[in-house]
């Protein structure tokens, strides 16, 4: 068993004792979807059910139903498709990075951000799809043999590597956080009152049973997991960047790409698990597991993260100038005063002046300010794809290709259609599957609990250790 | 057929401790169920260090294989892709642009190798029956198994198993 030193705060709060977890987190699985459940859940479907619409008047008309020219080729469609895989990255990191890194408060937050991971990834995905043009023949993206000759997809595309990264990256996340699930199914299984109940979670179990060399294989699987996870989250958004940075459009073709889009994938993925866990805590009642200590490490990761961004557009700005090709200054210099200003300057002042507010510790833990942060943050992100994107192609070499860029009703549907998507999805996970891992938070209940803090204490006291930093329990 | 009696305990600290006196006292402790895993307790019950990462090494050897191959074959065997007179004549030239698609392959390949095998040496599959010795077993109680043979050692191995703090003992499906 392992012991926390005294001065760290507890991560569990409220006496909760191995049975409360169970119980807590099991209670919305068990009992009937509240109201509020229900208004969010008709509200994210009707979303998605207008996504349905756009996407198949996408398909009947082809690509001219969006607001793309020429020169404005990618338009709202890749800057959803970036700020998606962007959010999709929290969660992975939470699971994997902070694991290889031991930090326990990962535990009570690492299931829900990795489902977001995933439902972040499916929008995502759509976005390629769509933009593909003849989403029925999404397999020609795959080195499959065909009836055109010797005609292969070619291997030195970053697209082709973003086919790879993407679906790699989407199905091993999927299995380890499937994985993470089957023992907190388990627990479903084994206390369900109803048939239907136990069939079910029976099912989605596999039939699991926590002996010792099954939970020996499934920590070393875990660590495996993580291990190779941390380099492949790393990879999927390199890659994705390098979709920008191989070509030799101005503003794109720089090698400050690859961790600038890291870092701002970890950023704004952050952010949406702040957005979507302060609701969680609040609605489902997770306020003792899901504590102000935990928004307050992710908002200092979001700082972090956020300055990191800031350095990488100012070190963009610089280098334009310092390089001394005037293709690449233009293009800076338009971004930041040329038609599209608003758009530079939403991004800056959300990415990064905003984020610097975080400085204060008192802002930190403040759950509703975090919010609102966390909403802003997304927004600057989003902003960020639209500027590298529309900035760099709406001003081609020939000045007489120069246009602007104006999104169709179509194009908006799709992206309010996959917020639709993207909750939908939360939400059925919400109701259906456990929102915490409990096998492994009930691991830190007689480490890191609130009475675990009281009782060490207590015994630091009695033999005299008042005050010390070490683990004063361990013996 | 051996038969198994199961001790309850709510203490992981105390199951730790005490399965060398309980062994050297002669109850044969086949497994240890628990709701969440246990640190240690793989050593304590003298279960081998488990070679499913070794497996996963190779899945990953196996993956990067066939990412050069496949690499090789398309870009370089079957039809050398010419680009402003330059085509791609040598694996070795042109692996830089390969390696995404190389490394993503090996991850691949070792993740999803090492889940299935993980999942096929644990027996977990969609529709199998779960061994379930008592229902709080993944939710708060630490569950023993011990073997017996006749009904003079499980009356002795259930003593002992009160005697080192089991809070009951009892039979499968009772």
């Amino acid at each position: 068993m392992q012991h926390e030193a005294l001065i760290r705060e507890p991560l569990i709060l409220g006496n909760k004792s191995i049975h409360d977890i169970t119980e807590d987190i099991c209670r919305p699985i068990e009992s009937k979807p509240t109201k509020s459940w229900w208004f969010m859940f008709i509200l994210a479907s009707a979303c998605l059910l207008w996504w349905v619409v756009c996407v198949s008047y996408t398909v009947g008309v082809g690509l001219g139903a969006w607001g793309i020219n020429n020169v404005v080729d990618w338009g709202w469609d890749i800057t959803n498709f970036v700020w998606w895989v962007g959010i999709g990255h929290a969660g992975t990191l939470i699971s994997a990075v902070l694991l290889l890194f031991r930090q326990k408060w990962r535990l009570s937050i690492n299931r829900a951000s990795e489902a977001m991971t995933i439902f972040a990834v499916i929008c995502a995905a759509s976005f390629l799809l769509t933009h593909i043009g003849r989403p029925w023949l999404p397999y020609w993206l795959l080195p499959l043999p065909n009836q055109f000759g010797s005609l292969w997809v070619n291997f030195n595309s970053p697209l082709v590597w973003d086919t790879f990264a993407v679906s790699t990256y989407f199905t091993v996340s999927l299995v380890f956080w499937y994985t993470g699930l089957i023992p907190d199914f388990a627990a479903i299984r084994d206390r369900a009152q109803t048939p239907q109940r136990k069939f079910w979670y029976g099912l989605l179990s596999f039939g699991w049973v926590g002996n010792a060399k099954n939970w020996q294989r499934f920590e070393e699987v875990s660590l495996v997991l993580a291990g190779m996870s941390t380099p492949l989250v790393l990879s999927v958004h390199t890659i994705v960047s390098m979709d920008f940075a191989t070509s030799v459009i101005p503003g794109w073709h720089t090698t400050i790409f690859p961790p600038y889009f890291v870092a701002g994938a970890i950023f704004s993925g952050f952010a949406m698990v702040q957005t979507l866990l302060i609701i969680t805590r609040k609605v489902m009642k997770l306020e003792a597991y899901i504590t102000t200590l935990h928004i307050d490490m992710m908002n200092r990761i979001i700082m972090i993260t956020g300055s990191i961004v800031g350095i990488a557009y100012i070190t963009e700005f610089f280098i334009a100038w310092y390089s001394g090709v005037e293709y690449e200054s233009y293009a800076f210099i338009n971004r930041a005063t040329g038609p599209y200003w608003w758009s530079y300057w939403a991004m800056m002042s959300c990415n990064v002046i905003s984020p610097q507010l975080f400085w204060s510790k008192k802002l930190r833990t403040n759950v509703p300010f975090t919010f609102i942060m966390s909403i802003v943050v997304n927004i600057g992100m989003w902003f960020e794809r639209f500027v590298i994107i529309v900035t760099s192609l709406h001003r081609a070499y020939l000045p007489s290709e120069w246009s602007m860029y104006h999104p169709s009703w179509v194009e908006i549907g799709i992206y309010l259609g996959s917020l639709g998507l993207f909750f939908t999805l939360y939400l059925l996970f919400c109701k259906f599957f456990p929102v915490i891992a409990m096998s492994e938070l009930k691991t830190i209940v007689r480490s890191s609990s609130l009475q675990a803090h009281r009782e060490m204490h207590l015994h630091a006291k009695d033999h005299g250790h008042a005050g010390s930093t070490s683990a004063a329990a361990a013996h | 057929m051996s038969k198994y009696i199961f001790g309850v305990f709510s203490d992981e600290e105390l199951v730790m401790r005490n399965i060398a006196p309980l062994r050297s006292k002669g109850v044969k402790i086949k497994d240890v169920i628990s709701p969440f895993p246990i640190h240690g307790l793989d050593h304590a019950l003298g279960l081998r260090r488990s070679r499913i990462s070794i497996c996963s090494f190779l899945y990953g050897m196996t993956g990067c294989g066939l990412a050069i191959l496949m690499t090789w074959y398309m870009m370089i065997s079957d039809w050398p892709m010419d680009v402003g007179g330059k085509p791609n004549f040598a694996f070795y030239k042109n692996m830089p642009a390969f390696i995404p698609v190389i490394f993503e392959s090996t991850i691949f390949c070792a993740a999803h190798g090492m889940v299935i095998t993980f999942y096929l040496r644990s027996k977990l599959l969609p529709g199998v029956t779960a061994f379930c010795p008592d229902v709080r077993m993944t939710d708060d109680k630490i569950i023993m198994q011990v073997e017996v043979s006749d009904a003079e050692s499980e009356a002795k191995a259930a003593s002992l198993l009160k005697e080192y703090g089991a809070e009951e003992v009892k039979e499968y499906g009772k």
